[in-house]
């Protein structure tokens, strides 16, 4: 199948997924579950992250000093552990590879981490990096069911095993054209990790990637418990301020 | 040495005389504050002006500590909100509370803006304070859409292609008037700047003198109440309305408990959900702008859906726009459009309760509408509440004056 048949085939499933699907509009994700308040899941995560993305994909904004401090990690265990491409604890984190070397290898250089959970949201990244399956027309040998055509190679490809997709001839729209429908994945080869494994690995990545898309979360909620109750004593002594000054005004 | 008193100008009846004999202080406190009287039956609805000027300096605050850090400049604008959100000590603070209070903002004005619809605070003799308060309200939108682009995300940049281009609309001076207000043959560098200089300067200036010309004009009429009559009609032998209570302490007693009420939902928002799910900071303006990869769904920040969804909804690009000017301009003819006999929802008959209810149906729904992508169902439905909202403000001179009406009292009532 062409390109152009592809491209064709993928905006009538999702025009059907649309009809389908009311709202969403496409292949429904499966919720990332995942918890930024879990501090062990966040350091695997950023082991993850460090051993298997930033190569290609920096995150620029995101200081290993401030990965440190937040994730609970001395200093020794951050340089041994996740500072491979990096002198000093307050660089940010840069890719391996060249941007300009990326693009020429890839159509396009990978893009940056530090915001992906914020712009896409967690649950689009934790469907991605599990919907890679195996398509023979594709340079890097393998397409992705949430972002058809993209130019990443299945780099999880040792933990999951290659998947196959499975599509199924859905219901015939007015012009008589039965639309592919996606109806699950079929293991081709296995992986080091079981199926329940690897999504917990891609959960832990993506919490990662939650946490570092706003490192203040954790802080701001706690800050704004204590806000709230300070108010709530605020909200009683001008109420009582209220009462007092307008006890004389006759209704 | 001894010295004279009187030859230096130190004050024989204290510190206020002396002031007061330079500047009337103790006359402007007694005139604005402390015997301006204000009807003792102020409800829900009456908190929403001291909030929106209560945001409005909160507004000024955040942003002078977000000028300090924040770089109008397009390679750098988007990693210096970054960088205020993640190095800056507390920048991430001053941050959520500018972005979540530009949102706040628009809640507490199209509430203030609705109380005047319910009690008829625009009519006769407060039509001058109603304009003012419109220009207000231009001002206000001027100004945020001119912060929007300073992000320099996604949606900052295309929210602003889309809606600088409709003054290309314009016939004969549109591509002239588009190129003179982004500076350059697309939004760049050159746009930011001069955004930039608009949104911390040349608005903000104009906002200032505004709000004090629309609370110099509210103090000279008085402010209206929940029975839509005049306090100054009947006066105590003292000069003093018999329904009215001092601004203050009255007033800012009962406004404080308002503010925290009010900085209690603030709070919850801007430290549990700062981006509202999408509503307050959308997602896609956490990529950088990118003038190369147009965003699937370009949907403007939501105060401005009702009205972006009757610009959609015609077909025609000048009519578009013309309605879509018409729908924001509209209300400013509010107190000659109204022919009714009385001004408060409470006397007043089913017609202009029934029309109201379906203007802010029209309203809340052009909203919704407005966020959803241009789909033939919704284009359908934003043209059935278009109409609906242009109905009830040009058939407003017809029912309001067939509208049956309900005796007004002498004086005010409480929870009528």
């Amino acid at each position: 199948m062409g390109k152009f048949m592809k491209s064709i085939t993928c905006l009538v499933v999702l025009m059907i997924g649309a009809s389908a699907f009311a709202a969403s509009g496409e292949i429904e994700l499966e919720k990332s579950g995942n918890d930024p308040g879990n501090t062990a899941s966040l350091q695997r995560g950023a082991r993850n992250f460090m051993s298997y993305c930033a190569g290609c994909h920096s995150a620029i904004y995101v200081r290993y000093k401030s990965i440190a401090r937040d994730l609970e990690l001395n200093e020794e265990q951050l340089i041994d552990n996740l500072m491979f491409n990096a002198e000093r604890p307050f660089e940010t984190i840069q890719a391996s590879m060249p941007a300009s070397d990326a693009a020429r290898w890839f159509g396009r250089a990978p893009p940056d981490m530090s915001l992906m959970a914020r712009a896409k949201g967690t649950d689009y990244i934790y469907n991605f990096l599990r919907g890679f399956y195996l398509d023979p027309d594709s340079p890097t040998g393998v397409d992705n069911l949430h972002l058809s055509g993209t130019s990443m190679p299945n780099v999880l490809w040792e933990l999951q095993g290659y998947q196959r997709a499975v599509f199924v001839a859905g219901e015939a729209d007015e012009a008589g054209t039965a639309p592919h429908v996606f109806d699950g994945f079929e293991s081709v080869t296995t992986g080091t990790m079981s199926a329940k494994e690897f999504d917990e690995f891609v959960r832990d990545t993506v919490n990662f990637l939650e946490y570092i898309s706003e490192p203040i979360r954790r802080t701001r909620r706690v800050l704004g418990v204590w806000v709230l109750l300070f108010l709530s004593f605020f909200l009683f002594v001008s109420w009582k301020l209220y009462k007092d000054i307008w006890k004389d005004v006759p209704k | 040495m001894a010295r004279i008193e009187s030859e230096v100008g130190t004050p024989q009846g204290g510190f206020m005389k002396w002031i007061d004999d330079r500047f009337p202080f103790t006359a402007t406190m007694k005139y604005h504050v402390t015997e301006y009287y204000a009807s003792k039956n102020f409800n829900f609805w009456y908190v929403f002006g001291v909030l929106s000027m209560f945001v409005l300096v909160m507004q000024f605050i955040s942003g002078i500590f977000l000028t300090m850090n924040y770089k109008p400049d397009a390679a750098e604008a988007f990693a210096s909100v970054e960088y205020i959100m993640r190095d800056v000590e507390w920048g991430w603070l001053i941050r959520y509370m500018h972005s979540t209070g530009a949102s706040f903002m628009f809640i507490v004005v199209f509430l203030h803006m609705f109380r005047a619809m319910l009690y008829g605070s625009y009519r006769k003799p407060r039509e001058l304070l109603w304009i003012i308060g419109m220009m207000i309200f231009f001002a206000l939108m001027a100004e945020a859409f001119a912060g929007y682009l300073l992000p320099w995300g996604q949606m900052s940049y295309w929210g602003a292609q889309v809606i600088i281009s409709l003054f290309g609309a314009i016939p004969f001076i549109g591509d002239a008037l588009v190129e003179i207000i982004r500076g350059d043959y697309s939004i760049s560098d050159i746009t930011l700047n001069r955004f930039f200089a608009l949104h911390v300067i040349v608005i903000p200036l104009a906002l200032i003198a505004l709000v004090f010309v629309h609370i110099v004009a509210l103090h000279e009429v008085g402010s209206s109440n929940p029975d839509g009559i005049e306090i100054k009609n009947k006066k105590g032998p003292d000069g003093i309305p018999l329904d009215g209570v001092a601004f203050h302490p009255y007033h800012t007693a009962k406004d404080l408990v308002a503010i925290i009420i009010f900085l209690m939902f603030f709070s919850a928002v801007m430290f549990f959900a700062p981006d509202l799910g999408g509503y307050f900071l959308e997602h896609a303006n956490f990529e950088p702008a990118n003038m190369q990869v147009t965003p699937e769904h370009i949907a403007p920040i939501w105060y401005f859906t009702p009205f972006y969804a009757i610009l959609r909804a015609v077909p025609n690009k000048l009519w578009g726009t013309i309605l879509f000017a018409a729908a924001v301009m509209l209300p400013i003819f509010l107190p000659w459009l109204d022919r009714s006999r009385v001004s408060s929802i409470r006397y007043r008959g089913w017609i202009y309760k029934m029309a109201l209810t379906l203007f802010v149906v029209s309203f809340i729904s052009l909203g919704w509408l407005g966020m959803q992508p241009a789909e033939q169902i919704y284009v359908v439905w934003a043209r059935i509440f278009a109409v609906m909202y242009f109905a009830f403000f040009l058939l407003m001179p017809y029912y309001t004056a067939i509208d049956k009406t309900k005796p007004v009292p002498d004086r005010v009532v409480y929870h009528g």
